[in-house]
């Protein structure tokens, strides 16, 4: 048992030692992050945070606060739309429910890519190029159906005897829905929330195809702009910004675990 | 009442039932439905009739029949990518998924300090996607490196591994590897729904430990490896940050790194040729639909269903 737990325990180090090296090095002076592949801090550097944080017009602040906007947007559209998609996939019928049903389940393998271009089109037309509107309104339009997946197999979970006591006292679909289904799925939507939560947080490639204006980039975007541009050469200052990006990914990570855990388990999410 | 009047009521309430719920799904699904119009099916079909243009946003879409598609198939660029791709897929998903089983069974059944573990392992998957980590792995692999501080110590000496074609792409299969924790979780799920007794009877009749593994656990993970297995490989298909900020954006060096997907970024965003852009995202698609399919057949051989 003891020579398991050394293994386990070296795995855990080599795994988590190039992150843990980065948030060290963020600290450091850059010709001592390349000298030292150690731990331990001879000289601090936190000037590389402050430079980090001003090397681009606007600062990192602005960055931070768009990201937040857009996970905010994209949190709220999947709770509302997926829990409604989710109560109707569940609990009514309706016609042609199974062949939906089955069109809602293959959308959840289809890659971005195939329907970036069209999309690109359609958003450019309407003039929303540069806005968080391409990142937000898909959300809101419950296109991301592993979460409606995710709701429907809790839904399904849930005693019916709790829907049709309420349909005898009355209660129409929406009451039912607001007061019944949707209280005592708050498991389902917490986990929503943290995947939503990160996925959007660390989404590259929607966010550099939509915003190319820099009062507008997102931390990933403009973390990657940082480090492409000419300016900046020293790795104190990249790292410093990286371990900044990263901090609400952790912070939900430790806040969240055990709804990523079980979300996981269940559904197969990344 | 007669019967009759008994039966048409119970038609009329059972028509009228239906009506109500129908109305009621129908605004349920409103969203959903506007979704799958103007962004998910609308796009893929929009996509399949932008593949026979010429579009480059600003004139009009011009029709010029296949030429698109038999782009696809002289393209030596894209068929490098191609190479590049299937490399990277069909080379780290299997390395991931070992990891993952491998790190799942030294943690199954009651071992203390269980969800300290699984939740160590688990985080690089959370934050293996994001630009911060392809920056870190620019400079871990770099000349100057940690990797190369690290092999000087042992007197090795290294080389400067994303600069060179030969090891660029190794380096980002390494990345994938190191996310395993969450195949890991569903392999643990998984083993859990083993029964105990399973083994106890085994050990009763004196089986070793490997062939436990090899004629209880693996049979009866058997359908977990295989969701694993399709999840993963779409997942694969679809890297595009690392290559992207590994590369700044070029697939570099020489093309070594020229994922499918960073390949079509280039034509649609950075070429703005729409159509042809719009070809390649159908080709991916089919190309991810003949993967899953296969694998689906293969099924058949090696997934072992108990019930």
């Amino acid at each position: 048992m003891p020579a398991k737990h050394l293994g386990l325990v070296l795995i855990g180090i080599v795994m988590l030692y190039p992150v843990l090296w980065m948030v060290v090095s963020s600290l450091r002076p850059d010709d001592e992050i390349f000298r030292s592949p150690g731990l331990i801090l001879d000289s601090l550097k936190v000037e590389n945070y402050a430079e980090g944080w001003n090397a681009l017009t606007p600062s990192f602040g602005t960055y931070l606060v768009n990201s937040a906007i857009v996970v905010l947007g994209c949190i709220i559209g999947n709770l509302v739309s997926c829990s409604m998609a989710a109560y109707a996939f569940a609990r009514l019928h309706f016609s042609g429910k199974r062949w939906w049903f089955g069109i809602m389940l293959g959308t959840i393998m289809l890659p971005i890519h195939v329907i970036i271009v069209p999309q690109y089109v359609l958003f450019s037309q309407i003039g929303w190029v540069n806005t968080f509107l391409p990142l937000i309104v898909p959300k809101i339009l419950a296109t991301d159906a592993f979460f409606v997946f995710l709701m429907v197999q809790f839904i399904r979970g849930l005693p019916r005897e709790l829907d049709e006591a309420a349909r005898i006292d009355g209660c129409g679909h929406p009451r039912i829905f607001l007061r019944i289904i949707l209280p005592l799925m708050t498991p389902a939507l917490a986990t929503t929330t943290i995947f939503t939560f990160i996925w959007t947080w660390n989404d590259f490639f929607g966010q550099l195809i939509y915003l190319t204006d820099p009062d507008m980039y997102t931390v990933p975007v403009a973390l990657r702009t940082f480090v492409d541009s000419t300016v900046a050469t020293s790795w104190g200052s990249q790292f410093a910004m990286s371990v900044v990006s990263l901090i609400p990914i952790f912070l939900a990570f430790l806040i969240g675990q055990r709804y990523l855990v079980k979300g996981i388990a269940t559904t197969g999410g990344k | 009442m007669s019967a009759l009047d008994e039966l048409r009521q119970l038609r009329r309430g059972g028509v009228q039932v239906r009506k109500r719920d129908n109305k009621a799904a129908f605004w349920f699904l409103a969203p959903w439905f506007a979704g799958l119009v103007f962004i998910t099916i609308g796009p893929v079909l929009a996509s399949f009739g932008l593949g026979f243009t010429k579009y480059n946003l600003i004139q009009p879409p011009r029709f010029i029949g296949f030429d698109n598609f038999a782009r696809i198939l002289s393209d030596e660029r894209l068929h490098n990518a191609l190479g590049v791709t299937f490399t990277y897929v069909l080379v780290s998903v299997p390395l991931q998924l070992a990891c993952a089983l491998g790190v799942a069974l030294l943690l199954d059944r009651g071992l203390r300090g269980l969800a300290f573990y699984r939740s160590a392992f688990y985080l690089p998957s959370l934050l293996g996607s994001s630009v911060a980590i392809a920056v870190l792995w620019t400079q871990v692999f770099g000349t100057d490196g940690l990797v190369n501080r690290v092999l000087g110590f042992f007197g090795v000496e290294g080389k400067g591994w994303i600069s060179d074609p030969d090891t660029a792409l190794s380096t980002l299969i390494v990345l994938n590897v190191w996310t395993f924790g969450s195949p890991m979780i569903i392999f643990l799920a998984g083993l859990r729904q083993i029964p105990a007794m399973y083994y106890e009877a085994a050990a009763i009749d004196g089986a070793s430990r490997w062939s436990q593994f090899w004629r209880i656990t693996l049979p009866l993970l058997s359908p977990i490896v295989f969701f694993n297995l399709v999840l993963q490989i779409i997942h694969a298909f679809q890297s595009f940050t690392q290559a992207f900020v590994v590369s700044n954006g070029t697939g570099g060096p020489s093309d070594s790194t020229m994922f499918y997907t960073l390949y079509l970024y280039q034509q649609g965003f950075s070429r703005f040729d729409m159509g042809y852009a719009s070809a390649l995202a159908w080709f991916l698609l089919l190309i991810i639909a003949a993967f899953t399919a296969i694998n689906f057949w293969a099924a058949k051989y090696w997934v072992f269903y108990d019930d």
